[in-house]
């Protein structure tokens, strides 16, 4: 596939990897912000490639794992109800609520049907006028045009059965509030292309000169992650802390400016709950008062559903960068993909999940 | 989750008033909206997020990253063949 081969010559990577280790000096601790580029670290083994002062630690970026479970508990309870098709990307349908998940939901006569794409969802709505067709709007700034349009599309089509039970995230507050703890150890950012590609870089301009950190917009290959990694190497040893992109096949500066003001349109700015670090003021998105006749969580009375985290479960800490997998006594006991306990194991971009799909169950070069 | 795979335009067309084009992934082809992505054309090739194209790719760049990089490596090499003390 063209523009996919091209960035997985190993050939290449191993030279990226040999002038790495020529370039590192001191111990630097890098942060992959995104799920998908945690995915590829593992799936590649790309840390072997690493010399032993560069040390991966995985962010926040996998919007499946930080939705919080109340939210899980709300999909449930509509999902249930008898007048619901209740519709979802694949990866929400195994993450356990407090009772159940939404596939047990289907498995008890529940009308739940996974979606290619949000536009799939009107289709379903307009074919079924006695039914309420809600979706589940989770994920980051890569995602919240296409539910923006679905929504927007509703009301041009004057849809009256479509709703939005919406969880849509940030990334540049979260960042923020991993840098701002006082305990933090991340001294440079790869940020998520694909967000970037819908917001630009020039959000995270102010983040890296406010807290003096490297940060460098990366793609998804394992060429895209090692030039990220040189280049975060780079403006560590030399001192420097400036954006940089590496990924300009697919980002510019401005980003998508048409997504960026259709989700300006339909959405609101808001506080969010992430599941494992808590509330970030600001860090998300809720559907705005123009298009509030679309929120599921008002439509079905759902705004007050609380919901109680496993006590064990350490995703929190791996979400901030500060443990890894192996270093909670529940990883690969207790919580498994199947049984996840928390935030981190429940979705396969999670980076529990990451760590048991390719093996990773012991301490990785003494981390 | 923000899996956004490059797809190349095959036709453009319209759909209950949006942009939308067929893109062909390696041989699938899948209805794209394209109301993100209104100058692309057929035979571009886009970034495309559950059924949305967020970004035209920059042929260009692609290419000259990709040769970047190769350059790059071997510089990394030849230097690092410059390194390797002279045997006494």
């Amino acid at each position: 596939m063209k523009y996919l081969d091209e960035y997985r010559d190993a050939e290449v990577a191993s030279k990226l990897a040999n002038q790495l280790k020529h370039l590192v000096s001191h111990e630097w601790t890098i942060m992959e912000v995104c799920g998908g580029q945690t995915h590829t670290i593992c799936q590649y083994g790309l840390e072997e490639l690493l010399p032993d002062g560069i040390e991966l630690v995985h962010g926040p970026g996998c919007p499946v794992c930080v939705t919080p479970l109340e939210l899980i508990d709300k999909a449930v309870t509509i999902a249930g109800l008898p007048d619901v098709i209740f519709c979802s990307f694949g990866d929400m349908l195994r993450v356990p609520g407090s009772e159940c998940d939404l596939l047990e939901v289907k498995a008890r006569g529940g009308d739940v049907r996974v979606l290619y794409s949000p536009l799939d969802a009107l289709k379903i709505a307009t074919s079924n006028p006695d039914k309420k067709v809600v979706f589940f709007a989770v994920g980051f700034e890569t995602t919240a045009p296409a539910n923006a349009m679905a929504v927007w599309q509703a009301r041009r089509l004057g849809l009256r059965n479509f709703f939005l039970l919406c969880s849509h995230v940030t990334v540049p507050p979260v960042i923020s509030a991993i840098l701002q703890a006082p305990q933090n150890k991340v001294n440079a950012f790869l940020a998520p292309g694909h967000v970037c590609a819908v917001m630009g870089w020039r959000e995270y301009e102010p983040i890296s000169s406010h807290y003096q950190v490297p940060i460098v917009v990366t793609g998804f290959e394992p060429l895209d992650l090692l030039e990220g990694i040189v280049r975060c190497a780079k403006q560590l040893e030399s001192g420097e802390a400036k954006l940089e992109n590496q990924y300009g096949r697919a980002v510019n500066r401005l980003g998508n400016q048409g997504a960026q003001s259709l989700v300006c349109e339909v959405f609101d700015i808001t506080d969010r709950a992430w599941r494992g670090l808590g509330l970030i003021p600001k860090s998300g998105y809720r559907l705005s008062f123009p298009f509030r006749d679309y929120d599921a969580e008002r439509v079905f009375g759902v705004e007050t559903v609380t919901a109680q985290e496993s006590p064990v479960c350490i995703s929190g800490q791996i979400l901030r960068g500060l443990k890894k997998p192996h270093q909670c006594p529940a990883f690969a006991r207790q919580c498994t993909p199947e049984h996840p306990l928390g935030a981190t194991m429940v979705s396969s971009e999670g980076t529990c999940a990451a760590y048991y799909k390719f093996g990773r169950f012991a301490p990785w070069k003494g981390i | 989750m923000c899996l956004a795979i490059p797809g190349q335009i095959e036709e453009l067309f319209d759909n209950d008033g949006l942009k939308m084009a067929r893109v062909n992934f390696g041989g699938i082809r899948r209805a794209t909206c394209m109301e993100y992505a209104p100058g692309a054309a057929a035979g571009d090739y886009v970034l495309v997020h559950v059924g949305f194209a967020i970004s035209v790719i920059n042929e260009a760049e692609a290419a000259r990253q990709y040769e970047a990089l190769k350059v790059s490596g071997d510089l990394a090499e030849a230097q690092n063949t410059l390194r390797v003390p002279e045997a006494e």
